[in-house]
């Protein structure tokens, strides 16, 4: 599903966020990327994600080289991926119901279909009730639940999480690795960068260490 | 197809959210476009009575040939069959000093005054227009036709028309200018609103584009805002000229009448609305465009 070749990602004036990095993740499986804050786990993120793209090697998602990817063709790559970011990026003007149904809005979907498929993901994440709520309204718990639902409404064969448990009580953040893995477990490839690998018992796990992969 | 009716039904949605949203804010902004919009719809629609009113008499030059008052009618016959004849006339026109009288008599204000002379104190005229119609030409007509017998006075009547014809040209072209600047005006209050609507949509546009939006996508919403204001905004600017017409009208007819004159503001006919419409949605559109060049960047 993945595969890094020989990655190196470096940011003007010079400094390397990745160096060299390889590895491969096939589909359905999970994958942690683990490390200190700088040690290049967003930035690797962001390189699958088609926000950046690699100072050098290759990043190939499904068979696709990302670095040849033609610009009018990224924001239809990125709607087959579904993305959690650490701050969520909510929308604090709409719905949670609003809110979910913005990627498919983006895709074309038509309305009615839009709505059951809405519907559906606020009751696999729990918020079936909220459809109506604000973000303001919901709980630290609740909007990264929210955020999870808008990453999978559009039944994406890859799920990217940035800290998805940041910011979070051991209970609620145990509540949202629970439904991580239950979109894991139905055949949804899961790449997730975080902290807490102990929430994550016996997933795979990639330590990176200033860009690169720790001994 | 169904699906690209259906984004643009989404994004003309989303813009009249955005629009309505701060109504206080939009309708001050409307209000801006359409007195901008409104003045030269309005001169368009004052000229148009003015060319009315020139249209009344005619911009080709002719000659107005008055008889002695005590000229026979064979004499008028006479001067009729030279005019016919000469080479330089290309029509001429007979008026019979009876026809001005009734003429004159059916005018408001003239009747009791007339009555009150003891005999009709009009000639007969001739206007003739001539085949060379230059300055020139006409001036020397003009003087062949004072030597001739019994004329007592020749006038070449068209000046004034013709003055004014120059002076609506010149109104016309001021007025483009005029439209010029003020649809310039538009553009770039559209593109200060639609900057304003970029940067409070900031976040919304960042993450639209991580979920896959295309530039299309995120631009089309602001692109309808731009269309609304611009055709809000020509909707402002028709309703203030027709409340102007309708609030002048009866003054002006008023005044008109005093002077014997056919000047009367005519509301714009639906063709001139469509196109205030039309130019207005689109100006609109293009400050929305300029401003989303501008400001929107590229994900």
């Amino acid at each position: 599903m993945i595969r890094f070749d020989r990655v190196s990602k470096r940011y003007p004036p010079g400094v390397d966020a990745l160096s060299n990095l390889s590895f491969d993740l096939d589909e359905a499986q999970m994958l942690l990327i683990g490390g200190h804050s700088g040690a290049g786990k967003s930035t690797l993120l962001k390189l699958v994600a088609g926000v950046e793209t690699a100072t050098s090697g290759s990043v190939l998602v499904g068979g696709q080289n990302l670095g040849g990817l033609a610009r009018a063709a990224l924001p239809y790559y990125r709607r087959r991926i579904g993305m959690v970011f650490q701050d969520q990026k909510l929308l604090f003007d709409r719905s949670a119901f609003e809110n979910v149904l913005l990627p498919l809005s983006i895709s074309g979907f038509p309305v009615r279909e839009s709505a059951s498929r809405v519907r559906a993901a606020l009751d696999k994440v729990g918020l079936g009730k909220r459809e109506k709520a604000l973000p303001i309204m919901l709980s630290g718990g609740e909007q990264q639940r929210l955020a999870i639902a808008r990453a999978v409404v559009g039944r994406p064969d890859l799920l990217l999480a940035d800290e998805p448990t940041a910011h979070l009580d051991q209970d609620t953040a145990a509540d949202v690795v629970r439904i991580l893995l239950e979109f894991n477990r139905v055949g949804v490839t899961l790449l997730v960068a975080t902290y807490a690998h102990e929430l994550f018992p016996g997933a795979r796990r990639l330590q990176l260490d200033h860009g690169r992969l720790a001994a | 197809m169904k699906a690209w009716l259906v984004h643009h039904g989404r994004s003309a949605s989303l813009a009249w959210r955005r629009l309505t949203a701060t109504p206080v804010n939009s309708l001050l902004s409307l209000l801006a476009i359409g007195i901008a919009l409104a003045l030269p719809a309005g001169g368009q629609m004052l000229l148009s009575g003015i060319r009315d009113l020139a249209g009344n008499s005619t911009a080709t030059p002719r000659i107005s040939v008055f008889m002695n008052i005590a000229a026979e009618r064979a004499v008028a016959d006479n001067i009729r069959s030279r005019l016919e004849r000469h080479a330089g006339v290309r029509q001429a026109g007979f008026l019979p000093r009876e026809e001005t009288l009734a003429r004159m008599k059916s005018s408001p204000g003239l009747r009791d005054v007339i009555d009150a002379l003891a005999a009709n104190p009009f000639p007969d005229a001739f206007v003739v227009s001539a085949r060379d119609e230059s300055p020139e030409s006409m001036e020397r007509l003009a003087d062949e036709f004072r030597k001739w017998p019994q004329v007592e006075h020749v006038q070449l009547d068209s000046a004034w028309v013709r003055r004014l014809d120059a002076l609506l040209k010149l109104g016309r072209t001021a007025l483009m200018l005029f439209a010029g600047l003020l649809g310039g005006g538009l553009i770039a209050i559209t593109f200060g609103i639609i900057r304003m609507q970029v940067l409070t949509q900031r976040a919304e546009i960042e993450v639209s584009r991580l979920l896959g939006a295309t530039e299309a996508f995120i631009r089309r919403p602001f692109l309808y805002h731009g269309l609304l204001l611009g055709v809000g905004g020509g909707v402002m600017a028709w309703l203030l000229v027709i409340g102007t017409t309708l609030w002048l009208r009866a003054p002006l007819a008023e005044l008109a009448g005093l002077y014997d004159l056919n000047l009367a503001l005519h509301p714009l006919s639906a063709s001139d609305s469509a196109l205030l419409l039309a130019c207005a949605g689109c100006l609109g559109w293009l400050g929305a465009l300029f401003s989303l060049r501008q400001n929107l960047g590229q994900g």
